[in-house]
C-alpha cells in the first residue's frame, strides 16, 4: 500500500516535471533560454517515471528489477553533453538571444555591440581640490 | 490509485509531446528544431515506460533503452552538422 502511493506519487511528479519541461521548451524567449527546460526539469521527470516504474516492478515480481536503471542512468549522462553540443552549435550559428550582441563563437564579449561603443572613452577626471568643504562632493 | 496516476501521467506525457510538436514545427532556426526532437525522444521513452506499467509487461523496456541510445547519437549528429556543416572530418 505504502509502495503503491509511492509509486503512484512518483508517476504524478514525474509527469508534472516532464510537462514542465515541454512547456518551458514552447513558450521561453530564445535559444539558450528553451535549452534549459528540456535539460533539467524533462531529466528530472523522466528520472522519477523511471523509478516509479523500477518500484512497480519490483515489488510486482517479488524480484529486485534494477535493469531499468539503464535507461536513467544513460539519460542523465547524456542529456548535459547533448545540451553543451547544440549549445556550441547556436553559438556558431549566432542564434539571437534576448539579450542580443553579448557573446560570440569564441566565447569573448564583442566590444562593437557593447553600449556606449563608438563613442570616445570617458577620460576619469579628478575632482579639483578645494579648501572649501562644502564644494568637496564625491561625484556628479 | 496507480491506474488513476498512470492516467494522468499518460495525459501530461502527451501533452508534453504535443508541445514539442509545436515547437519542431514553429522554431526559428534549425538548433531549435533538434532540441525539439531531443526532447521528443525523451518523452517518447518515458510514454513507453508508462504504457509499460499500464499494461503490466516488460516488452516496452528493450525498446525504451534503443531509443535511448540512438537517439542520443541522433542528436550529436545533428548538432555536429549544424556546427560545422560535416559530420566526419
Amino acid at each position: 500500500m505504502i509502495i503503491e502511493a509511492l509509486v503512484a506519487g512518483l508517476i504524478v511528479v514525474g509527469g508534472v516535471f516532464t510537462l514542465i519541461g515541454s512547456f518551458g521548451l514552447a513558450r521561453l524567449p530564445d535559444f539558450y533560454t528553451r535549452l534549459h527546460g528540456p535539460t533539467k526539469a524533462t531529466t528530472l521527470g523522466a528520472g522519477a517515471l523511471i523509478l516509479a516504474s523500477m518500484l512497480h516492478f519490483s515489488t510486482q515480481e517479488s524480484v529486485l528489477n534494477l535493469h531499468e536503471f539503464l535507461i536513467i542512468l544513460f539519460l542523465f549522462l547524456t542529456a548535459p553533453v547533448s545540451a553543451h553540443l547544440l549549445a556550441r552549435a547556436a553559438l556558431v550559428r549566432r542564434v539571437d538571444s534576448v539579450t542580443e550582441g553579448s557573446d560570440t563563437a569564441d566565447g569573448h564579449r564583442r566590444p562593437d555591440l557593447e553600449p556606449g561603443a563608438g563613442e570616445p572613452a570617458k577620460v576619469e577626471v579628478d575632482p579639483v581640490p578645494t579648501d572649501d568643504p562644502s564644494l568637496a562632493t564625491d561625484g556628479p | 490509485m496507480i491506474s488513476f496516476a498512470v492516467v494522468f501521467g499518460i495525459a501530461c506525457i502527451g501533452l508534453a509531446m504535443a508541445l514539442n510538436v509545436y515547437r519542431l514545427i514553429a522554431g526559428p532556426d534549425a538548433v531549435d528544431r533538434v532540441v525539439a526532437l531531443d526532447t521528443l525522444y525523451i518523452n517518447a521513452i518515458v510514454m513507453l515506460v508508462l504504457i509499460g506499467i499500464r499494461l503490466d509487461t516488460g516488452v516496452f523496456f528493450e525498446a525504451a533503452l534503443l531509443i535511448a541510445m540512438m537517439g542520443f547519437v541522433g542528436t550529436v549528429t545533428l548538432a555536429k552538422y549544424l556546427r560545422r556543416g560535416s559530420i566526419i572530418e
